[in-house]
């Protein structure tokens, strides 16, 4: 099976072709028919606007539905099985051993020699780039949970998305997604890996803007698309920075050079640490770049669970755990990556707090968990960054999909403030949401509450020479931050399932649990929310099974020796009794204020603090600034600045020149009238009286030309025959 | 009166220089082509006769070549002539100078 893993991108690839076909073939079918097209599309008032409507008719209507079923569902499902093979087929041992498998399909970009760059740093002379795949044990991983949660989408979007036109054109986007998501993740070098990296960013575009006909989804598309790319002019610079520095883009010899000739290396590792991490910025919606994430909720929910919570926000994370050689020697950019990690992580979850729309508590909420995971990046952690990324993917995926049925009983209303109640109603919903919300909220022997407490741990006993109190301060906004989360998570737990119903009457009537299609995907998630966290259980021995599975892609580095922490029992006992201690304080309070108090504390706490309310409930108005600095700021201001500059400064040199260049010719042409002029027109005159006579040959005729050459064959032959 | 190779060229030499006078002084482009025609066959007949007389089959290879060529060269240049009828109406090649310089 292991041969085979080049099938696995390209299953969904194929998916892609088919669907995106039919959907086109259909499509125009349909604009015949009836005139236009795309106006017969009932434009949904919001994601699932459609859903208010009648059920059943719309079946009939969506042509090749089944066939978009079928080739969207099986592809990514045998792409799953594909996967799954393979891993087994390798075995889970060996990959703790530092086995993978390597298929390269061809040479993708032959650079030729460059002996330059490539002899300096003892690299290869011969650049070039392959297409090739990789399985090791950190894309064994990725692999795993990026397959099955995007196949439990998969399935789950057949009944999420039942009643939209555009079912085709939704399930073909869709097995795009997966097959960049499989190649940034299989990606054997850092161009196959920015090749999935650019893909996955479309397919984020596209589906973000999948509601095409309502501006915000549009804005909200081109938002994340503007905003990514500032993040990848960062990380495609930082690649071009490993191919200048090592000759060479594939991973396993660009770590291994790095990691056996540290010292050759290290002053520009810093800079492409840096840049590198801009890009995962980017990606992973940290700090600067964090903003088209809350946005990117106006695309449909599931894409919402798959891209914009399990798997595409994480690659940002994969990418900097896979780079870790190049980090562990760049002590300042760990700094960075840690510090921006926990500030993210910190502040998205006060916006979270505050938040009313469901969807975008859970997109703070993604925001802030993937600020967790640079985190343990940051302090060195990356098998505990890597399984954050695992669980959050499990337990994200449940809440985003439990949203989605929500969204789906509620007709389309996305606002919790018009919940509550709903426990009773939509009791499958409801168990799976309470389960993955108590996971992350850090409640002990769940999923989130090993892979948190992993990080605190090790955030706890990180080291950095240059500022020594950093992890103290770093863990306190760590253990702060777990508190809110877990207010956050249950305030929406309440607000939309507990107390009474605040909706209309109608909307009442119309709550119904969502068909099997949805729900049983949430159960298994629901499920994995809880287990997950088994595979890296601390304290007993032989319990952190994930961070042996991901130790050989974590090379020993010459000459930097590893730290372990061996820290005594009692004091990792202590660290996860803090952690259960906040937690806990974070839900009693979420309860007593929201589910019991019914608002009243919060409202007053508001009312005290009117500012800070404001600040946070606008998202402290981020966006307002750079629409006022970079947008307004750069673009227009800096637009009239640089016409002011071009009209004044950069006008001197041309006027000058011209004054100069005016002088000057006014000799040449003095020259050029007398001198240059009498002799051109000497020989064009000797010309003209030449081309008078072969111009009567041209006459155009082509029998003209045909006597002239038979003519002239005659001619050549009786010479050959009298003279030979 | 035994037929000599010669009784060819002379057969052969009058077929080209009749078809080679057609393409010269014919203003219609069927003509032309039939023209054409004729000289392409006057080459063939040229190739087999010497073929026959040096025991050598690549002439007559050759020549069926020529015959390929010219049912190919037949059919481009008959459907010009169609299209061309279809534009202006009229088959005469002096009328055909649209694009002279």
């Amino acid at each position: 099976m292991r041969h085979l893993i080049w099938a696995i991108p390209l299953l969904p690839l194929a998916g892609f072709a088919v669907n995106g076909l039919l959907y086109l073939l259909s499509h125009r079918t349909q604009g015949e028919a009836h005139g236009h097209g795309d106006e017969s599309h009932a434009a949904p008032a919001l994601d699932h606007g459609a859903h208010g409507g009648g059920h059943g008719d719309a079946h009939s209507e969506i042509p090749f539905r089944s066939v978009h079923t079928a080739v969207g569902i099986g592809s990514v499902g045998l792409a799953c099985l594909l996967a799954f093979g393979a891993i087994f087929d390798i075995g889970l041992r060996a990959f703790a051993e530092g086995a993978s498998h390597t298929v390269t399909l061809y040479r993708w970009i032959p650079l030729g020699v460059n002996q330059a760059v490539g002899q300096v740093h003892g690299g290869t002379a011969d650049w070039f780039v392959d297409a090739a795949f990789r399985l090791d044990s950190l894309s064994a991983l990725m692999l795993a949970f990026v397959t099955f949660v995007g196949f439990l989408i998969h399935v789950y979007s057949a009944g999420y998305m039942a009643h939209e036109e555009g079912y085709g054109r939704y399930f073909s986007y869709l097995n795009l997604f997966m097959f960049a998501m499989l190649v940034l993740v299989l990606g054997a070098n850092f161009l196959m890996l920015f090749v999935g990296w650019e893909g996955v960013g479309l397919c984020s575009y596209l589906l973000i803007g999948y509601y095409y006909e309502k501006s915000f989804a549009a804005d909200a598309g081109k938002k994340a698309f503007v905003v990514n790319r500032i993040g990848d002019f960062g990380f495609i610079l930082g690649i071009f920075g490993v191919l200048a520095l090592f000759g060479t883009l594939d991973f396993q010899t660009v770590f291994a050079a790095a990691a056996a000739n540290p010292s050759a290396y290290t002053p520009f590792l810093t800079l492409i640490c840096l840049l590198l991490f801009v890009g995962a910025c980017g990606k992973s919606a940290q700090f600067p770049l964090y903003v088209w994430l809350p946005d990117a909720m106006a695309g449909p929910t599931p894409v919402s669970a798959l891209i914009h919570a399990a798997t595409m926000v994480t690659a940002g994370v994969y990418m900097v755990a896979r780079c870790n050689v190049f980090f562990r020697l760049a002590p300042e950019a760990m700094i960075v990556v840690a510090v921006v990690g926990a500030f993210t992580a910190l502040f998205a979850a006060t916006i979270g707090v505050v938040q009313n729309d469901i969807k975008k508590v859970l997109a703070y909420s993604t925001v802030s968990q993937l600020g967790y995971m640079f985190l343990a990046c940051g302090v060195g952690a990356f098998s505990e960054g890597m399984f954050h990324v695992t669980t959050h993917a499990f337990f994200k995926a449940c809440l985003f999909l439990g949203a989605g049925s929500v969204i789906h009983a509620m007709g389309g209303e996305q606002d919790i403030r018009k919940m509550g109640g709903l426990a009773a109603k939509i009791p499958t919903t409801y168990r799976t949401f309470l389960i993955a919300t108590l996971t992350i909220a850090g409640v002990p022997f769940l999923a989130a509450f090993f892979s948190k407490d992993a990080i605190k741990a090790a955030v706890f006993h990180a080291e950095f020479e240059a500022i020594p109190w950093l992890p103290r301060v770093l863990y306190a906004v760590a253990l702060f931050t777990a508190g809110l989360t877990a207010f956050y998570m249950f305030r929406l737990l309440s607000l939309t399932f507990w107390g009474t119903f605040r909706g209309t009457k109608e909307q009442e009537a119309h709550v119904h649990e969502s068909p099997a299609t949805m729900t049983v995907p949430l159960i298994v998630l629901a499920f994995l929310s809880v287990v997950s966290g088994y595979v890296g259980v601390p304290i007993i021995e032989h319990g952190d099974r994930i961070g042996e599975f991901l130790k050989p892609i974590r090379l020993p580095i010459a000459g930097l020796p590893e730290k372990g922490h061996h820290a005594p029992i009692s004091l990792e006992l202590a660290l996860m009794a803090a952690a259960v201690a906040v937690a806990a304080v974070g839900i009693y309070l979420a309860w007593s204020w929201y589910a019991k108090g019914e608002g009243r504390v919060p409202a007053r706490l508001a009312e005290q603090w009117p500012g800070v309310y404001r600040a946070v409930s606008n998202k402290y108005f981020v966006d307002e600034a750079y629409d006022r600095v970079f947008v307004r700021g750069l673009a227009i201001g800096g637009g009239r600045f640089l016409w002011e500059v071009d009209a004044t400064v950069v006008d001197l040199i041309p006027n000058g020149a011209g004054a100069v260049t005016r002088g000057a010719s006014w000799i040449a042409s003095f020259f050029d009238q007398y001198v240059v002029d009498g002799l051109v027109n000497g020989v064009a005159n000797a010309l003209q009286a030449l081309y008078g006579l072969f111009r009567r040959a041209q006459t155009g005729r082509v029998q003209n030309y045909a006597l002239v050459m038979g003519g002239g064959l005659f001619c050549l032959v009786a010479v050959y025959l009298l003279f030979r | 009166m035994t037929v000599t190779i010669n009784h060819y060229l002379i057969v052969s030499l009058l077929l080209f220089a009749i078809g080679f006078l057609g393409v010269l002084v014919r203003r219609n482009f069927l003509t032309i082509l039939m023209s054409i025609e004729l000289m392409l066959n006057a080459v063939n007949l040229n190739l087999i006769a010497f073929s026959r007389r040096l025991s050598n089959l690549t002439g007559q290879v050759f020549s069926v070549f020529v015959i390929t060529i010219a049912a190919g060269e037949a059919a481009i240049g008959l459907a010009l002539t169609i299209s061309y009828f279809r534009q202006r109406k009229t088959l005469d090649v002096e009328q055909a100078h649209t694009m002279q310089g």
